[in-house]
């Protein structure tokens, strides 16, 4: 399976995540953000990190690089892109995924590891996941998914939902959401669901020595569902 | 030509740094400040000497960039 992994001035979580592709077996190549085109792929991925210092909205400036007319083309004929954290932010802001990525409620910057449960598996990213409880890891100031009532309606009619913070047993309240988001919305679809945000990281998540291995299940996989 | 934008949160639009703002205030004793809300101010120089064409190019550039029409209102004033 290929993979583009694309840099954006202030992307961080760039290499993390080459390395995990590359670790389970994707054939993954970096791609600048000025350049006009992608290499053939199965999947594109925009990675965390703080793309233009974060200036005006998270996202925003990056979602008018040169480079997303070929990724927004590339979502729209079906294909595969994924976007952790930043990459989830802008997305939201080319307008691929409803709704927007607000400042944490409590204003603080959250760097911890959480569970999030996978609400939908009738999709190329969850299908015939082992687990309905995975345990990432989440780094962000501005993970606080907002959408408006319909917008949300919407999502939930449509099973859009992909993940949500939740406790260790699953438990979904206020306790168990780290950042305000609506509904612990921990990341969505698009309608046709080739096209995933989410703010928790996998990449981080992928050495039973440094952290955990959810992360590998997550993109293992990936890859099965490609086969 | 300098045309001036402000972009607001919408009505209803959790603003925290808006709330912290506010209860500072009244730790400060300026205790009859009841809600701030935060917002961004722009000013954009425009090569255009017309006053309606110029606005209408800033109108543009705000939906395309400057506000998020999902949280933000933007004024041209």
């Amino acid at each position: 399976m290929r993979s583009s992994v694309i840099i954006f001035p202030g992307s961080n979580c760039d290499r993390d995540m080459d390395v995990a592709l590359k670790k389970f077996g994707f054939k993954n190549q970096m791609v600048w953000h000025n350049d006009q085109s992608i290499p053939k792929s199965d999947l594109i991925v925009l990675p965390g990190g703080f793309s233009y210092g974060d200036y005006l909205r998270c996202g925003s400036i990056a979602s008018k690089s040169k480079i997303i007319k070929s990724v927004i083309n590339f979502a729209n004929s079906g294909g595969l892109v994924l976007g952790i954290c930043n990459g989830f932010q802008i997305l939201t802001e080319t307008g691929l995924l409803k709704g927007i990525l607000q400042q944490n409620k409590f204003l603080n910057f959250i760097c911890s590891n959480v569970f999030v449960k996978v609400k939908d598996k009738q999709n190329k990213y969850f299908k015939d996941l082992k687990k309905d409880i995975l345990e990432l890891h989440i780094a962000h100031n501005e993970g606080n998914y907002f959408c408006s009532n319909d917008e949300l309606k919407s999502l939930e009619d449509n099973n859009q939902i992909a993940v949500t913070y939740c406790g260790e047993d699953g438990t979904e309240n206020e306790t168990t959401n780290p950042n305000g988001a609506i509904k612990n919305i921990a990341g969505i679809f698009n309608n046709n669901k080739n096209v995933l945000g989410m703010m928790p990281h996998p990449e981080r998540m992928i050495d039973k020595y440094l952290s955990g291995e959810d992360g590998s299940l997550f993109f293992k996989n990936i890859l099965d569902n490609f086969k | 030509m300098k045309i001036k934008v402000i972009v607001t949160l919408k009505n209803g639009v959790l603003d925290p740094q808006g709330k912290a703002i506010q209860q500072t205030l009244n730790g400060m004793n300026f205790g009859n400040v009841e809600d701030v809300r935060q917002g961004k101010y722009f000013e954009i120089e425009v090569k255009e000497k017309d006053e309606k064409k110029a606005k209408s190019l800033v109108d543009d550039m705000c939906k395309k960039l400057l506000a998020n029409l999902v949280i933000e209102d933007y004024k041209i004033v």
